[in-house]
């Protein structure tokens, strides 16, 4: 599990959020584990931390705002699956267990065992006044050995800042405008 | 349909495209009427736009009828409107402060990255303008569709010319925006660089907001005349030396504000500007910026810097020091055109403002690739070329 992965560490030397670092944390936890990837990033939603929260919390609606994402199933309050794309068309698929649930302000969640891909992930609101709300998504990813294992490496690792931003942009402009901003034409064979 | 497309520098063509389609629930699509061609897109023309693809539809000042709309849009169809050249979704932070061309959302999350990093935050999305501020297609075509459309287009009242309300899509609001961050007090002498379109409707915008002297400076004679016509004094730039006219003209002091309406083509012949050409053409550096630099100096101390012009990328041997050492203070932006849009169109509707007198052409849409020829090439007779798709191709 990621710590507080949205604030300054306790005794750290400066209030920067943990994923502004310069250098690896050594002695990380998530170093310890063998965790490669850790990506956080914060965005401001011009919307309710309650309203965020609770749209967030239906891991349903993320599917239809994330790229990549094949299908997200949501099987009882706690757990969820996922089938997300992967380089040469090829699919990765977990349970995910939320872990930490405190509406309006915080949901954390970490794959089962027998993911495909190991990660763990938070999730954080923070009210912003007039600006709505700052949600930090902080993601952590645990790939797997071998040529699939570089495959996904290469989605999970080198792409997820990335991905994740977009994401987050995503969501942010669905929030906000009701719908997703785009410049391409129809898509003339629509995902199911 | 039919549409102006870019394939390189210099290198634009009407081809025929797919037509656009809602594929939001705030979207209309809308029939073309009148479109203009704007310094802007001479940027793109002149290969100074990074980020642009073959096949792109330019155009981003344009206005039509109202053909189809999305569940959402406030829109009606056989409306008229005039379209914003800013596309902005009026709920984010920034769109609640008017401030449109900062909109969070209209700019496609994907497209978004490249501005973040060159400038730090992603750009709005814009008509026409390449990829990194969205990829959407222009309005120099026979249909357009229009993103978030219950906030931007304004309708404009039946029996009103296009012309006399084309330029509300970007020139006109950009001309008062120069003015409005000009800070103009009753009694000022202001001075413009640039008499194309922009620096026109700056200057005219300044003598409505009071300034008492506007100094017009170019070097095409038609558009001094313009500018002349308007009340300004004029300086050619080939024949006078700037800098030292404006001390003169303002006894010593320079003027209270100046406004860069040139942006990142400025040309000329001096020192400063030929070491930046030789640079731009060998890709070391991206703008030109020799206005900018004069206007900085000449700017009388504690004084107002104001820049409609475009810049995209780095500019060599910024005059810091005398920035800072005078206490200037500059404002710049893409026009927030939405927050305008209303009063200005008012102020045309009771005629306290005429854009005409400012079209100097007109022509088909199968003519534009001409057109474009013309605005770069013959600047001192061509001040506004505006296209109409409904106008047969010229023999
Ligand atoms: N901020 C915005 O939202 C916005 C909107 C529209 C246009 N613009 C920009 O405003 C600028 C002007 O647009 P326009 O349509 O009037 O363009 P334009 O090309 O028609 O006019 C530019 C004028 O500047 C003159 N000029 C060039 N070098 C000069 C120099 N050294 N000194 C004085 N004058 C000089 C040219 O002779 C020309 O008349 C462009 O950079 C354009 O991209 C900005
Ligand atoms: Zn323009
Ligand atoms: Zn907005």
């Amino acid at each position: 599990m990621i710590d507080q992965a949205d604030a300054a560490e306790p005794g750290a030397r400066d209030d920067a959020p943990r994923g502004t670092t310069r250098k690896a944390e050594p002695d990380s936890e998530q170093q310890q584990r063998g965790e490669s990837a850790l990506t956080a990033r914060t965005i401001t939603i011009n919307r309710k931390p309650d309203e965020v929260y609770a749209f967030w919390r239906d891991f349903s609606n993320l599917a239809g705002v994330m790229e990549n994402i094949e299908a997200i199933t949501v099987r009882d309050d706690r757990t969820s699956h996922w089938v997300v794309n992967a380089p040469g068309g090829r699919t990765v698929e977990w349970d995910a267990i939320v872990t930490e649930d405190e509406p309006g302000r915080l949901i954390a969640w970490q794959s089962a065992e027998g993911a495909d891909v190991s990660n763990s992930g938070r999730v954080a609101f923070r009210d912003a006044g007039e600006r709505g709300t700052f949600v930090t998504a902080t993601l952590a990813y645990d790939p797997p050995a071998g040529v699939v294992g570089k495959l996904v490496a290469k989605l999970f690792q080198k792409e997820p800042g990335i991905q994740q931003r977009r994401d987050l942009r995503r969501i942010k402009q669905f929030l906000e405008t009701g719908e997703i901003a785009t410049s391409s034409p129809p898509n003339p064979a629509p995902k199911a | 349909m039919r549409a102006l497309t870019w394939h390189g520098k210099h290198d634009v063509r009407v081809d025929t495209v797919p037509d656009p389609e809602i594929i939001n629930p705030r979207d209309a699509i809308i029939k073309i009427t009148s479109t203009a061609i704007c310094g802007s897109d001479l940027h793109l023309y002149d290969g100074y736009i990074p980020t642009m693809k073959a096949g792109d539809i330019l155009g981003h000042e344009f206005m039509g009828e109202v053909v189809e709309t999305g569940a959402k849009s406030t829109l009606k169809k056989g409306q008229r409107v005039v379209v914003p050249f800013v596309i902005a979704c009026g709920s984010c932070y920034f769109c609640g402060k008017h401030q449109y061309s900062a909109c969070d959302n209209s700019n496609p999350a994907d497209n978004q990255d490249i501005s973040e990093e060159l400038w730090g935050h992603p750009a709005a999305g814009l008509f026409g303008y390449s990829h990194m501020t969205g990829g959407y297609a222009g309005g120099q075509a026979e249909y357009v569709r229009v993103p978030f459309s219950d906030v931007g287009p304004i309708v404009i009242p039946d029996g009103i010319d296009d012309e006399k309300v084309l330029f509300l899509s970007d020139i006109l609001p950009t001309g008062w925006m120069a003015a409005e961050n000009a800070d103009i007090e009753p009694g000022d002498t202001v001075a413009v660089w640039g008499c194309g379109p922009v620096g026109l409707f700056a200057i005219q915008s300044a003598f409505l907001m009071g300034a008492q002297r506007v100094i017009a400076i170019d070097h095409f004679p038609n558009r001094l005349a313009l500018a002349r016509q308007m009340g300004a004094e004029v300086l050619n730039y080939e024949d006078t030396k700037i800098y030292e006219a404006l001390m003169e003209l303002t006894g010593g002091i320079g003027p209270d504000a100046v406004i860069d309406a040139v942006g990142l083509e400025s040309h000329g012949l001096f020192a400063d500007n030929v070491l930046d050409q030789i640079k731009a053409t060998a890709f070391l550096g991206t703008e030109r910026p020799h206005v900018l630099r004069q206007a900085i100096v000449a700017c009388r101390k504690g004084g107002r810097v104001s820049v409609p012009g475009v810049y995209g990328g780095f500019v060599d041997k910024f005059p810091m020091g005398a920035f800072m050492e005078k206490g200037l203070t500059m404002k710049s932006g893409q026009t927030h055109v939405q927050h305008y849009l209303p009063g200005l169109l008012n102020a045309i509707l009771e005629e306290k403002i005429d854009t005409t007198f400012l079209i100097s052409h007109r022509m088909a849409l199968e003519d534009a690739p001409h057109g474009y020829d013309i605005f770069k090439n013959q600047q001192n007779d061509v001040t506004k070329v505006v296209l109409k798709p409904g106008l047969a191709k010229a023999a």
